[in-house]
């Protein structure tokens, strides 16, 4: 059904490869042999209705979800079996899509929380460049006194000073006011443009295709669709009937 | 002298001074069972049997190797703290998915194994523990006389509980720990090695125990059952602080052993009840303790 010719991107090595990835929660079968690839510098969206699987698919690769099995490859190193500690230090970074901002922390605790895993992170004033509004709210005495906007900023905020080059980000926009939604779309833009390399889970599809450079589409636990950026106008009713919009 | 309602001044403050002993007692002990509780999300119940450790490995070492007071001081905690850190890898690790009543059984069962061996081998009588030659003695303050030892307890244990609650609040190292407190997989995600971290977390609870141990040997001698008499009253303390609160164990550890101290000037017959009689009422008022965090 997938056709790897149609990716341009057959010549290099992916980032990130993921193949027939399987997931349990407890006796719960939820991924049913996920695969996809993600090459260096792309910014790649998982669309999918709820309960498709997409952040079990993203914590799955983050080593989050305790039984998996399949192949996560990153830069040619297999994961699947490593514990989440691990695949951080291979250079993978996580946003969840619950934000996890610690109330136990404040604003410039839960900033500096995540250790750098590689030079070449983003510095403070590179990340307060990006985001503003989050070098006001440093003095603030608990993270998650912050709005919704403030604490996905600092959710993605605290991931760019790590230094990893690949970053999860699990629907960076959900239930945020259109003006943030268009500053995190601004700031994946940025990213993009710094190198950083993108997998991103979103059920907006037009807030993804201001960003994305390819899609996936995810249906029980299994990819069912692809395309790139370029084909979505070709696709939007093929969309609209995965999505249930 | 002189008289507060009708109290002799110097029964006042020796009481005064007993309760603020017994709470420096109070408050580190309650202090590892909070950072333990935090932590590993076990109600540690061995604790006494730790702090008992504690005193007996001080007279042990006295005995055996001729190190005293001030070596045990700092070797003792270390010695005990690694015990705490093997059970911790071979037993705790396996419980913390379950139900807290698990860890409370399992650290039963080795409290009363470690009491029974001391027992086995020592007995149940005291053992003397003498006080350092450069604590002997005291000062006459005028309104009462204070021994050195005693004022050396309370001043350690005020030093080592401020320096635990500076580290958990204000260092890079207790961000880690409240945040792997609150979402320990996602501290995990962010390459931070957890598992490490409950470890050396449990290993630290422990060695405040024994710590408690050492500085107790010289007043209250060396017993098997010297931690199961005082951890029943440390408990009701952190019931009343609230579970898991770094702050609110030190504070009630310390304000407890002065309420306690004072109903023994005013109303004596209730002095050893009145700790009780106050986690009862803090238990009908705020379940979740004076200081505890949840809603
Ligand atoms: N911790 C869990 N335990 C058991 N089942 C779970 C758990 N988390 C998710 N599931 C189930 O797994 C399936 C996939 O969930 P997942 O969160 O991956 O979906 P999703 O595509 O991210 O959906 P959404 O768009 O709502 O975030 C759903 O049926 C969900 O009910
Ligand atoms: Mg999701």
């Amino acid at each position: 059904m997938l056709d790897p010719q149609s990716v341009t991107h057959a010549a290099r090595a992916p980032l990130l490869s993921v193949n027939n990835l399987q997931a349990w929660y407890g006796e719960s079968h939820i991924l049913h042999g996920v695969d996809f690839d993600v090459m260096p510098g792309e910014v790649v969206t998982l669309l999918g209705r709820n309960g498709a699987g997409k952040s079990t698919t993203m914590k799955s690769v983050m080593g989050l979800v305790a039984r998996r099995t399949g192949s996560v490859m990153m830069e040619g190193q297999e994961l699947i079996s490593l514990p989440a500690r691990k695949i951080a230090r291979a250079g993978i970074a996580f946003c969840p899509e619950e934000r996890g901002i610690f109330a136990s922390l404040d604003v410039e605790e839960n900033l500096m929380l995540p250790p750098q895993i590689r030079p070449g992170g983003l510095s403070r004033e590179a990340i307060f460049e990006l985001f503003p509004n989050l070098k006001e709210r440093l003095g603030s005495s608990q993270g998650t006194k912050l709005s919704g906007g403030e604490q996905q900023m600092l959710a993605i905020g605290r991931i760019l000073r790590t230094g990893s080059r690949l970053l999860l980000l699990d629907e960076p926009t959900e239930g945020l006011a259109p003006v943030i939604i268009q500053q995190i779309g601004k700031t994946i833009r940025a990213l993009k443009e710094q190198k950083f390399t993108i997998l991103l889970v979103e059920q907006n599809f037009r807030f993804a295709s201001t960003v994305a450079d390819r899609y996936y589409v995810m249906e029980h636990g299994k990819i069912i669709d692809k395309f790139a950026n370029s084909e979505l106008d070709a696709n939007v009713g093929k969309l609209h009937d995965y999505l249930g919009v | 002298m002189f008289e507060i309602f009708g109290i002799p001044s110097q029964a006042l403050f020796g009481q005064l001074l007993i309760g603020l002993i017994n709470g420096s007692f109070y408050a580190l002990l309650s202090l590892g069972l909070a950072v333990i509780f935090g932590m590993l999300n076990i109600i540690n119940f061995s604790h006494g049997a730790q702090y008992m450790m504690g005193g007996f490995a001080a007279f042990i070492l006295l005995q055996q190797t001729g190190l005293g007071y001030w070596p045990a001081l700092i070797i003792v905690p270390i010695l005990v703290g690694i015990t705490g850190m093997i059970i911790e890898r071979t037993m705790l690790q396996w419980l913390y998915k379950l139900d807290h009543l698990y860890g409370l059984l399992l650290t039963f069962g080795l409290a009363l194994i470690i009491e029974g061996v001391a027992r086995n081998f020592y007995g149940s009588a005291g053992l003397p523990y003498r006080v350092p030659d450069s604590l002997t003695g005291g000062q006459n303050l005028g309104f009462m006389f204070l021994p050195n030892y005693r004022a050396w307890v309370i001043v350690a244990s005020l030093t080592v509980c401020i320096s635990t609650w500076f580290v958990i609040e204000r260092t890079r190292l207790g961000a880690y720990l409240r945040a792997a407190t609150e979402n320990p997989a996602l501290v995990g995600a962010f390459g931070i090695n957890v598992p490490r971290m409950i470890t050396l977390t449990y290993g630290f609870g422990v060695a405040l125990a024994a710590f408690a141990g050492v500085m107790a040997a010289p007043i209250y001698n060396v017993s098997p059952q010297m931690g199961a008499e005082l951890i029943i009253v440390v408990f009701a303390v952190v019931v009343i602080g609230g579970m898991g609160s770094i702050l609110g164990a030190i504070l009630t550890g310390f304000g407890l052993g002065v309420i306690e101290g004072l109903t023994k000037v005013f109303f004596p017959e209730a002095s050893n009840t009145v700790i009780f009689v106050i986690m009862v009422i803090v238990l009908l008022v705020r379940p979740a303790g004076l200081f505890g965090r949840r809603a």
